[in-house]
C-alpha cells in the first residue's frame, strides 16, 4: 500500500504543477514510512520538502499556499500529533470555502498514518477520525487496500474540498486480519493488490462491497476491514461487508440497501467507542432502516481508553469481540 | 522523593520564590505619565540598505523609526519623500477611514446591525502600510486593518452591506461584521481566530516563491496575538524558507482589556522577537504615516529581491474600546488616550501638508466634511439591501451553499428542513426564502 501511495503523490506531481507535498522527513529521506521516497530526486526540493517540526505551521502554510492557487499535500507523520495543525484545520481549512463565499478555498490533502496494532503506544496508534468528521467542511478517508489507497489519494488530491487522508500504518506493508500471532501475509497475495499502472480515480463518498452476503451488513474502514472479512470468513457468517471508504461524505445509499436487505447491521472500528464515528453510523441506520432492523445495531470499538502499549491485544477490536457481537446480532 | 542538597532545605535562608503578574502603570482614575517612554527624536535612526543581514537591523529593534518631527517636517533617511499629491491622498484615505468607523459605531449602537470594531489612531498602520505595496501583494490582515480595503479603493457599500450582513452582502450573511474578504482586491479572508493568518501569509509566500512570481505576501496581527503558538510557526516558517513575506505586529498597548506585558512587552519589544528567527526587524512609530509607510517599502523591496522576510512592529495606541462590546474605562485610564506621547496620526499627517505649504484647515475640514457625506450616502445605499435582522438576507438555501464544492446529501436533506420549517413560520411567503 505505501507503494501505491507513493505512485498516486508521484503521478500527481508529474500531472499538475500545482501540487506540492511537503512535511517532516517528507523530502531527501523519504517519509518515515517510505510514502515520499524518491519524490524529491525526481520533482525537485520546491515541490517535494521537508518543514519544520509544527504541525500548526505545517497546515497553516498549506492553507495560505491553496489560497494561492497551489494544490499542497502536507504530510503529519502519525495522526496522533495533528492536534497543534487542528486550529487551522477546524477554523481555516474547513471554513475558508463558505467564510468567503469562494473567494479563497483550501483544496488540501492532509495525509497522515493512524491506527493501531503496531504496538504503537498511546502515541502512535490513535485514530481520530471522529474529530474530523464532526467538522463541517472537512472529507474524511480512509483506503484499507493498495487498490483504493491510490486511486482515493488520486481523488483527494483532485478535490477542490479540504480532505484528511488517514492511511492505516498496520496495512501500509500487507492486510492485517487481527490474527496477531498468526504471520502476515504480504499485499502480493491479496486480490486488492493488483494497482494499475498510471492515473486512476476511485471516488470520494463511495463505499466498496467487501463480500456480498445476506445474514447481516457489517460497515468498517481501514484495517478493520480485513479484521471483519477474516472473522465472518472463520464464522462461516454470510456477511456483506461494506469498506465505506469515505466517511464524510458517506455512500448513505449503499448502507440503507444493505441493511434494509439484511435487518442486522455490525459497525467495527479501531477508535475508542463514546462519540465516535461508529456512533454516527449506528444513529444513522437506526434512524433510516428502523423498521428492517431484526436486532439493535452493534458496535464493535477501541475501549474508551487511551491506546496501552503492552495490553494491545485486548485493547485491539480483534476477532473475539467482533465475533461476539456476531453472535448476538444472529442469535435469533 | 530525593533528599535536597546541603543547605537547600525548605525554611533555609533563600526567599520564597514570586510569582509576577503584570500590571499596567495607569488604572481608572490614574493621571498618566509616559516619561518612561524613550520617544527618540524623528530623523536619528539608520536605514540600513535592504539587503543588509537580518542581525544588522538589531538596533533597530529596540528603537523607534520616526520620519515626523514635532516640528512637522519629515527627517532622516527613512523619510519616504512622496509626492504632496500622494500624501493627500494617504490623508484622504485615513481621513475617510475614520468617519467611516464613527458612522459604523452609531449603526451598530442604533441597532443595524450586531458588532463593530474602530481602529482609530491605528490608521496609519493600515493605511500607509497598505499603499507602500503593489496592489496585488496578498495582505492576511487581522480585524483592525479596513485601512488597506480603502486604500485599495474596496467601495464603501460592500463593505457597509458586510456589516449589515444584507442580501447584497458577498459573503452571503455568513461572517460576523468587519470579516471581509475580497480576493479581487488580494484582501484575505478576515477569520475570528487569532494569528492563523501569519502562517498562511507564510504559505502564500512561499507559493510565490514556488512558481517564481513577483508578488509578496504581507500579514497583520495585534501584539496580543503575537503569543499565539501560530505567530511563532510564521516566524520560524518564514526564516527557514526565506519566504517574500511582511509579518506586521500592530503593537496599540492593549489585548481587550489586557496590556501588552500580557504578551511579553515589559521584557523586551515586538520588533526583538525577530532577531531569535534570524528575521530582519524594524520598529516604528505606528502614528508616523511616513514612518509607517517607509518601513513596509523597505520590506516590501527587500522580499521583492529575495532579501527575505522581516517583522515590523508598529508602535501605536488603540484610541477607542476593543469593540462595540468593550468599555474600555473599566481597566484603563481615559487620561493614557488623551496623553499618548506619539500624537495622532491624522492630525500629524495634515500638520505636515501644512507645514509643506500644501493644505491648510480649510481645505482638511472640507475633507472631514467630504469623507462624512461619502459614507453616508455609501450607508443609504446599503441600506436599500438591508439592514441585520429585517428580512432583507440571502435565501435561506445560501446557509448550506459553499461548505463543500457540492451538496452532499445530508446537507441537501437539512436544506429542505430549513426550507419547511420557513414555511411553517412565514406560510404566506415571503422574500429572500
Amino acid at each position: 500500500m505505501i507503494e501505491a501511495i507513493n505512485e498516486a503523490l508521484d503521478i500527481m506531481l508529474a500531472r499538475d504543477p500545482d501540487v506540492v507535498v511537503m512535511g517532516e522527513d517528507v523530502g531527501y529521506f523519504g517519509g518515515v514510512f517510505r510514502a515520499t521516497a524518491g519524490l524529491q530526486a525526481k520533482h525537485g526540493k520546491t515541490r517535494v520538502f521537508d518543514t519544520p517540526i509544527s504541525e500548526c505551521g505545517i497546515i497553516g502554510v498549506a492553507v495560505g499556499m491553496g489560497a494561492y492557487g497551489l494544490r499542497p499535500v502536507p504530510e503529519i507523520q502519525f495522526a496522533d500529533y495533528i492536534y497543534p495543525g487542528l486550529d487551522q484545520l477546524i477554523s481555516e481549512a474547513a471554513r475558508l470555502r463558505y467564510r468567503s463565499a469562494c473567494d479563497y478555498i483550501a483544496p488540501l490533502t492532509v495525509r497522515s498514518p493512524f491506527g493501531g496494532g503496531i504496538f504503537g503506544g498511546q502515541t502512535h496508534s490513535q485514530s481520530p477520525e471522529a474529530i474530523f468528521t464532526h467538522v463541517s467542511g472537512l472529507k474524511t478517508v480512509i483506503p484499507s487496500n493498495p487498490y483504493d489507497a491510490k486511486g482515493l489519494l488520486i481523488s483527494a488530491i483532485e478535490d477542490n474540498d479540504p480532505v484528511i487522508f488517514f492511511e492505516p500504518k498496520r496495512i501500509y506493508n500487507g492486510p492485517f486480519t487481527g490474527y496477531y500471532d498468526k504471520p502476515v501475509e504480504p499485499w502480493k497475495r491479496h486480490k486488492d493488490s493488483v494497482v494499475p499502472e498510471g492515473h486512476y480515480r476511485v471516488p470520494l463518498g463511495k463505499a466498496r462491497t467487501v463480500t456480498e452476503g445476506d445474514a447481516l451488513t457489517v460497515l468498517a474502514y481501514g484495517t478493520m476491514v480485513h479484521v471483519a472479512e477474516a472473522v465472518c470468513a472463520a464464522k462461516g457468517v454470510d456477511a456483506h461487508i461494506l469498506d465505506l471508504r469515505t466517511l464524510v461524505p458517506l455512500d448513505i445509499e449503499a448502507i440503507e440497501q444493505s441493511v434494509e436487505r439484511t435487518g442486522r447491521c455490525l459497525i467495527v472500528h479501531e477508535a475508542t467507542r463514546t462519540s465516535g464515528f461508529g456512533a454516527e453510523l449506528s444513529a444513522l441506520v437506526t434512524e433510516r432502516c428502523f423498521y428492517h432492523l431484526e436486532a439493535p445495531v452493534e458496535r464493535v470499538t477501541g475501549f474508551d481508553t487511551p491506546y496501552p502499549h503492552s495490553l494491545e491485544w485486548a485493547y485491539f477490536p480483534g476477532p473475539i469481540r467482533i465475533g461476539e457481537a456476531i453472535d448476538k446480532l444472529l442469535k435469533d | 522523593m530525593a533528599e535536597r542538597p546541603e543547605g537547600s532545605a525548605a525554611g533555609s535562608n533563600k526567599p520564597a520564590l514570586q510569582l509576577h503578574v503584570p500590571e499596567p502603570r495607569f488604572r481608572p482614575g490614574d493621571a498618566a505619565d509616559f516619561s518612561h517612554l524613550a520617544i527618540p527624536a524623528a530623523g536619528q535612526q539608520p536605514r540600513p540598505d535592504e539587503a543588509c543581514h537580518a542581525s544588522e537591523t538589531a538596533p533597530l529593534c529596540y528603537d523607534l523609526v520616526r520620519v515626523l518631527g514635532d516640528d512637522n517636517q519629515a527627517h532622516g533617511p527613512w523619510d519616504p519623500k512622496l509626492d504632496p499629491d500622494t500624501l493627500r491622498t494617504m490623508l484622504g484615505h485615513m481621513v475617510l477611514v475614520r468617519a467611516f468607523d464613527e458612522r459604523m459605531f452609531r449603526g451598530q449602537r442604533q441597532g443595524k446591525t450586531s458588532f463593530y470594531m474602530k481602529c482609530t489612531g491605528e490608521e496609519a498602520t493600515s493605511v500607509a502600510a497598505g499603499m507602500a505595496l503593489a496592489s496585488d501583494d496578498m495582505v492576511f490582515p487581522s480585524y483592525r486593518q479596513q485601512g488597506i480595503l480603502i486604500a485599495r479603493g474596496y467601495p464603501l457599500v460592500e463593505m457597509i452591506n458586510q456589516i449589515y450582513s444584507n442580501k447584497g452582502d458577498k459573503l452571503k450573511g455568513r461572517q460576523l461584521p468587519i470579516m471581509y474578504s475580497s480576493r479581487e482586491h488580494s484582501f484575505f479572508s478576515i477569520s475570528g481566530n487569532l494569528a492563523t493568518q501569519c502562517p498562511q501569509a507564510v504559505g502564500w509566500a512561499m507559493a510565490s516563491a514556488i512558481k517564481g512570481d513577483s508578488r509578496i505576501a504581507a500579514s497583520w496581527v495585534g501584539e496580543g496575538s503575537t503569543a499565539e503558538g501560530d505567530f511563532h510557526s510564521a516566524c520560524t516558517f518564514a526564516t527557514v524558507y526565506n519566504a517574500p513575506v511582511i509579518l506586521n505586529v500592530i503593537n496599540n498597548q492593549w489585548a481587550i482589556s489586557s496590556f501588552s506585558g500580557f504578551a511579553g512587552a515589559e521584557r523586551t519589544t515586538f520588533a526583538a522577537r525577530a532577531l531569535g528567527y534570524g528575521l530582519a526587524g524594524l520598529r516604528v512609530d505606528g502614528n508616523d504615516a511616513l514612518a509607517v509607510f517607509a518601513a513596509q517599502q523597505w520590506a516590501a523591496n527587500r522580499a521583492r529581491a529575495n532579501g527575505g522576510p522581516t517583522l515590523i512592529e508598529y508602535f501605536t495606541y488603540r484610541a477607542e474600546g476593543h469593540s462595540t462590546s468593550d468599555d474600555p474605562s473599566a481597566y484603563r485610564s481615559v487620561q493614557e488616550g488623551i496623553d499618548w506621547p506619539l500624537g495622532d496620526p491624522i492630525a500629524r499627517l495634515r500638520n505636515h501638508l501644512i507645514a509643506l505649504g500644501e493644505w491648510d484647515e480649510e481645505r482638511h475640514a472640507a475633507m472631514d466634511l467630504a469623507a462624512a457625506e461619502r459614507v453616508k450616502e455609501a450607508t443609504r445605499e446599503a441600506e436599500k439591501n438591508g439592514i441585520l435582522g429585517h428580512g432583507l438576507h440571502h435565501p435561506f438555501r445560501t446557509m448550506f451553499e459553499d461548505v463543500f464544492e457540492e451538496l452532499p446529501w445530508h446537507l441537501k436533506e437539512q436544506a429542505a428542513q430549513a426550507t419547511r420549517e420557513r414555511l411553517i413560520k412565514f406560510p404566506e411567503g415571503r422574500p429572500n426564502s
